[in-house]
């Protein structure tokens, strides 16, 4: 300790790889820059100041699906949307996740009828559900965190 | 209800831009298909606000032609409606310009109130104004800060979304909710405002014009602002007219009309205030226009607190408005009510209504039909966002499609709307 350290010379740090490759998804995890109805709106509040979405990492909304890790089904989908939502995850990168925001793309909410799809998860496979109509933020913000916490928990051999 | 849940998986299908072209082609004919390169723009593009395509044919940089295609947010809003009594349906119309639930359920509210033929009383219909007008300033910040957004000005997107976090607390304090209000109801409001409700206004209107100047700064002279809003998207006064444009987008061309003021609704004759008017007809018209439109709605809220007397919120007619809960354990009568309103609802009778307000983006107007029973027999809106959608090819040919960027923002469209 002490001078040998401001040289460079810090030694080793053994740590365990799921642990840090873990580590290193969750926080700087780039949400697809993709709303569809209202929950946009709130999921546009909870990057915006007073929510700060970049404390996790997630300032950045990528436009493009190639650099992002993350797709925010924020709204109700649409039957003809739901062909766009499916081909924009298969353009997604491994590894990626999947937040169902709001009751209409977790199970259609309110709208049961001929143009919903009743739940995204019938097109994507979704990691976290986020109930509300829409969820404020701060259930946004608390959907991530479940996220990343199971993020934290993925074994070496569910990589993909 | 019975709806047979079939997996979407099974009947989605994607269509090519050729065979969207095949589509839309009734509304779009493609100059020159050799030449011309087409371009599928949305729906999942940043500054296409929501999930709206513009099928675009692009000559180099130029547009030379265009043609939206909407629907990817249907939702059926107005068919489920029918299906719904009075009072339920009314939860589909928040859901429909999100940015402004206010105005919509009062556009369905007074629609029905006027099939009901009652009056409602001074305290709710003051409410009833300075929500509008709070909805109208938290809309534009929306706009405001988008619109900003997509021509490269983050900060004041940021500015706007604190000020407008602080509209919604109020909303959630008066409704309980931060966007789905519902908090007009047929007959008055859903319960009176707390008692926080006025000072935590008068503090808006305390600091907000201090804020406007703050946008103002950030944009009325930015250099790049103004090369991306001036002499862009330009539409005539006649031509705002013949596409049927309303709100600040036609206001912006110099037609000077704003359904508060020309035909006045829930006591907005009382109320003394400008109606914005430019006269270029161009982006940067519109934005001055929605500008001023926030000082207006200032001094309209400020009227309207100061008018503000104790009282009931709701009539006293039980039959259409619950019984308030105190008397449930007094009165048989306020229980047989209460019972029959939360089970049946009320009936209207047979006949229909439009009615015209102004929203935010213009006019929104609500057709009400009854067929005497308790469940409306068709709901339609007329959306301001679907008409003013319409001239957007109008505005955009011929220019960049950074131009087009700029005009999709400046016509402050929601998609929720539009495709209902």
């Amino acid at each position: 300790m002490g001078i040998e350290q401001k040289l460079g010379n810090l030694g080793v740090v053994t740590y365990r790889l799921e642990d840090v490759v873990n580590w290193g998804r969750t926080n700087a995890m780039w949400p697809l820059l993709f709303g569809l109805a209202c929950c946009a709106i709130e999921m546009m509040s909870s990057q915006a100041a007073n929510y700060d979405a970049s404390r996790f990492g997630m300032e950045l909304n990528r436009p493009s699906p190639r650099q992002s890790d993350l797709m925010i089904v924020a709204g109700r989908v649409s039957r003809k949307m739901a062909p766009v939502i499916r081909r924009l995850y298969d353009q997604m990168p491994y590894p990626k996740w999947v937040i169902a925001m709001g009751d209409c793309a977790s199970c259609g909410g309110v709208f049961n009828n001929y143009a919903i799809v009743q739940g995204v998860d019938e097109i994507v496979p979704v990691d976290v559900y986020v109930a509300g109509c829409p969820p404020r933020p701060e259930a946004l913000i608390n959907g991530i965190m479940t996220l990343h916490e199971s993020i934290r928990g993925e074994k070496l051999d569910k990589w993909n | 209800m019975g709806l047979v849940r079939t997996p979407a998986r099974d009947n989605i299908q994607e269509l090519t831009v050729e065979e969207l072209r095949a589509k839309v082609g009734t509304g779009m004919e493609i100059l020159d298909a050799e030449e011309h390169m087409l371009l599928s723009m949305g729906p999942q593009h940043p500054s296409t606000h929501g999930v709206l395509r513009l099928l675009v044919e692009l000559d180099g940089e130029t547009v030379v032609n265009l043609a939206p295609d909407i629907g990817f947010l249907h939702t059926g809003i107005e068919k489920n409606m029918e299906s719904k009594r009075y009072l339920q349906a009314l939860v589909m119309t928040d859901r429909m310009d999100y940015l402004s639930p206010m105005t919509n359920n009062m556009a369905y509210i007074m629609a029905i109130e006027k099939l009901l033929g009652i009056d409602i009383t001074p305290r709710a219909q003051t409410i009833r104004i300075i929500l509008a007008e709070l909805s109208r300033i938290s809309s534009h910040l929306v706009w405001l800060g988008t619109h900003a957004l997509d021509l490269a000005a983050m900060s004041v997107f940021l500015y706007c979304f604190r000020e407008r976090e602080y509209l919604l607390d109020i909303y959630e304090m008066v409704a309980g909710q931060r966007m789905m209000v519902s908090y007009y109801r047929p007959g008055g409001l859903w319960r009176d405002v707390p008692d926080e409700f006025v000072p935590a206004v008068r503090h808006f209107l305390d600091f907000f014009p201090a804020k406007i100047a703050d946008y103002e700064a950030l944009l009325d002279r930015n250099p790049i602002f103004l090369a991306r809003t001036k002499d862009v998207g330009v539409i005539s006064g006649e031509q705002a007219v013949a596409w049927g444009l309303s709100g600040p987008s036609m206001r912006g061309s110099g037609v000077d009309w704003d359904n508060r003021r020309d035909m006045p609704y829930g006591g907005y004759e009382q109320y003394d205030f400008a109606v914005p008017v430019e006269q270029e007809g161009d982006v940067y018209a519109r934005y001055r226009c929605r500008m001023r439109e926030f000082r207006e709605s200032l001094s309209i809220v400020r009227q309207a607190l100061d008018r503000l007397k104790p009282g009931p919120v709701n009539i006293d007619n039980h039959k259409i408005v619950p019984p308030p809960r105190a008397e449930l354990g007094r009165s048989m009568e306020a229980v047989i009510h209460h019972f029959k309103l939360w089970t049946e609802g009320f009936c209207a009778p047979a006949g229909y209504v439009y009615h015209v307000i102004e929203s935010p983006r213009g006019e929104i107007g609500c057709y009400l039909r009854g067929d005497g029973g308790n469940k409306p027999a068709r709901v339609h809106f007329r959306g301001p966002s679907y008409v003013n959608l319409a001239s957007l090819p109008l505005m955009a040919k011929n220019r960049f499609v950074a131009d087009l960027v700029s005009v999709i923002g400046s016509i402050d469209i929601v998609l929720g709307e539009i495709d209902r």
